[in-house]
């Protein structure tokens, strides 16, 4: 049974009123067009033998006529394929690409984030890199210098400031360039993907910082694959397929599209994990969040206590015998348990949601984990007309489980079990 | 939020200078000195090794041109007249050859964030612009060991070094942005930069050459710069430019060139700085 929207339900993720803010991304019009030779001509050699050779170019719109605004305080996703051209609009925004036709304007300090790192060196000390890598971002000296301190505090490498970066693990670099990030400050942040590298920790501490910089009024453009950051990050979102604008305005549709175009609409896709499912956009998140035992919200639960989980779901579209599944994975992101809900039947209402309709979860979990972070993803599926079934998978939640006995494996059960002296047998 | 002002300005893409003159000279001199840490990092002298270098690489020469092949006995102090030449054609080389994969060697930068693209053959030359003051240092050191006096024509040294800084820019900046698209470069500019070498009066003061091969070597831009240097540091008896070449008129040859190679870097690095980043 579905439950309404209960009067009081704090909106977290509440989208900020922004269309009314001023733009500070104008593009018009925006056009790219790549010449890929089809045969490199690379060496005068081959220029010279093959005269001729530099007319075999193929050319590859790569973008055309793109228009669209960005408003203050916006965080704006660019979803789209492979190759469809997200990637060379953020790099024409960051003044890596120059276009070819059409006009891009920006208002305030632009700071683009197409990889992490750019410019280290590992000769230098992380100390040095820092700063090169600030100002290589876009700061001036002075700033990159000043905001060296909180850099290396954020990244928690203070004590091997001094330390070449040669001599850095890998994760270590992803974290200090990371932090460098974070820190620069720019009123528009353009970002590429930066989500992809890292393990779920990672992802997870990439999801805290968006979460602050949308707090902070900071205007983000995120080019991602990933549907579950535009939905629970964006305000806005566009699609972009074979270098044409198709879609833009609300997250929960772009994903949605994007999904109809990766898999063809109506027909299910060969090989797809899920047997016979279609990807689709089948619920928001209105919220979700985590109780102690005493009903109060928290992001910590102590080993051994129960979970309460709870998230307030809101159906996009009518969907036919919903079910929610549940998978809680740990930082290495193994599954270490989960479990289906679907609404609770009663005698006169039929097992659908209607669109807009919202679903509560809520309930608790044994808790057989042991200390460390763990994830809570979410899997809403719904019966489709022709047989098979739209599955919507959405990032829920993280929560950190403390306690002091670390114990072997990854859960630890209640185990009835002794050990006992035989009484003595002699033979 | 801090109050700011929403001005749209337009985005018009990756340029020579792109970013403002600020930001080019604190990457500039970020990356020159970047460079120059790295070369000395991990060694156990570390700096010292700036001095020691020249110091160690001078003495052999002096050896081997003094004692072994005694090539310069008729020309005065031919010793430390080719520790100069050498400081400043060595300049010259290291920093063009250098800048040659420079634009290739950051491809990080250049395709990955938003930078002024000249700013990385002028790092190049950058760096080696402080290898040339430590290598100059030394050279000074030997020029009044060797017992050549001080003269106020040494106050004229900056005009060559200016001179001689604007050709290796120049170049540079034609070798790094033709290289991304013409691989070739790199071979070819170092069988150049050899011939280079030696059309110019490096190893062999210009007067010793018989007046053919020397009218035809003082028509090299490189040349003025060599002849000058002679004459203001070490011999004031050594012919000038003009001299060398036959006359004022034929000295328009060399400033010619001079004078064409930069604009033609500047106005082809101009015309490939917005494209760089699609080559690589």
């Amino acid at each position: 049974m579905s439950s309404q929207p209960q009067e009081g339900s704090t909106l977290t993720l509440a989208r900020a009123d922004v269309t009314t803010a001023p733009v500070v991304i104008e593009v018009r019009q925006l056009d790219k067009t790549f010449r890929i030779p089809e045969h490199r001509a690379d060496t005068i050699r081959e220029r010279a033998t093959h005269p001729f050779a530099h007319r075999r170019y193929r050319t590859l719109r790569a973008l055309r006529d793109i228009s669209f605004d960005v408003h203050d305080g916006e965080f704006f996703g660019i979803v789209g394929r492979n190759g469809s051209g997200k990637s060379t609009l953020l790099k024409i925004l960051s003044s890596v690409y120059r276009a070819d036709g059409g006009r891009v304007r920006m208002a305030g300090h632009v700071a683009p984030f197409i990889e992490l790192g750019v410019g280290f060196n590992a000769e230098l000390t992380s100390r040095e890199n820092v700063v090169l890598n600030g100002v290589i971002m876009g700061l001036t000296l002075r700033e990159a210098r000043r905001r060296l301190d909180s850099v290396l505090d954020f990244a928690e490498l203070k004590e091997f400031a001094d330390l070449k970066l040669k001599n850095y693990s890998s994760g270590m670099l992803v974290r200090l360039a990371f932090a460098v990030m974070v820190e620069a400050d720019a009123d528009i942040m353009l970002i590429d993907e930066v989500l992809a590298v890292g393990d779920a920790a990672f992802a997870q501490k990439c999801q805290d910082v968006f979460t602050e910089k949308r707090r902070a009024g900071k205007t983000v453009a995120l080019v991602t694959h990933d549907m579950a950051a535009v939905q629970s990050f964006c305000d806005r979102a566009m699609l972009i397929h074979d270098g044409e604008l198709r879609y833009i305005g609300d997250p929960e549709e772009a994903a949605l599209r994007y999904y109809r175009l990766n898999f063809g609409g109506a027909t299910a896709p060969i090989g797809q994990p899920h047997d016979g499912a279609v990807p689709d956009v089948n619920v928001r998140v209105v919220d979700a969040w985590l109780e102690d035992i005493a009903g109060n919200r928290t992001d910590n639960v102590e080993q051994g206590q129960p979970i309460g989980l709870n998230a307030v779901f809101e159906a996009r579209h009518d969907l036919e015998r919903p079910v929610f599944g549940f998978h809680f994975a740990n930082a290495d992101g193994a599954a270490v348990f989960g479990f289906n809900r679907t609404l609770s039947a009663t005698a006169d209402e039929p097992n659908r949601l209607v669109r807009g309709q919202r679903v509560r979860i809520a309930g608790k979990i044994d808790n057989p984990l042991l200390p460390g972070r763990y994830f809570v993803t979410c899997l809403v599926s719904r019966d489709r007309p022709g047989g098979d079934m739209a599955l919507h998978v959405l990032r829920l939640l993280s929560f950190v489980v403390y306690g002091t006995s670390p114990g072997p494996g990854i859960v630890s059960v209640p185990a009835d079990v002794e050990a006992r002296v035989e009484p003595w047998q002699p033979r | 939020m801090t109050d700011r002002a929403f001005e749209l300005r337009e985005v018009k893409g990756p340029s020579a200078l792109g970013g403002g003159p600020r930001r080019a000279r604190e990457l500039l001199y970020l990356l020159a000195a970047t460079e120059f840490k790295r070369t000395y990092s991990g060694t156990a002298l570390g700096y010292l090794w700036a001095v020691g270098r020249p110091l160690l690489l001078f003495g052999v020469l002096l050896a081997v041109f003094t004692q072994a092949f005694r090539l310069g006995s008729k020309v005065p102090h031919y010793p430390v007249l080719l520790l100069l030449n050498l400081s400043l054609m060595g300049f010259f080389q290291e920093a063009t050859s250098a800048a040659v994969s420079s634009i290739v060697d950051q491809e990080g930068v250049v395709r990955k964030t938003k930078f002024p693209r000249l700013v990385i053959p002028l790092s190049v030359v950058l760096t080696s612009v402080f290898n040339l003051a430590l290598n100059l240092i030394v050279t000074f050191v030997f020029i009044l060991a060797f017992g050549v006096s001080p003269r106020w024509t040494w106050l004229l040294l900056p005009i060559i070094l200016a001179l001689l800084l604007v050709a290796t820019t120049a170049v540079s900046m034609i070798l790094a942005s033709l290289y991304p698209r013409f691989r070739d470069v790199g071979a070819l500019w170092t069988v150049l930069g050899a011939v280079l070498f030696y059309a110019t009066p490096v190893l062999y003061p210009i007067q010793i050459l018989p007046e053919t091969l020397r009218k035809l070597v003082a028509l090299n831009p490189l040349s003025p710069l060599f002849e000058l240097a002679q004459k203001w540091i070490i011999n004031p008896d050594a012919p000038g430019p003009a001299a060398a070449a036959g006359g004022y008129a034929r000295l328009l040859v060399p400033l010619g060139i001079f004078v064409a190679v930069c604009v033609f870097a500047a106005w082809f690095f101009n015309r490939e700085a917005p494209r760089i980043a699609e080559e690589l």
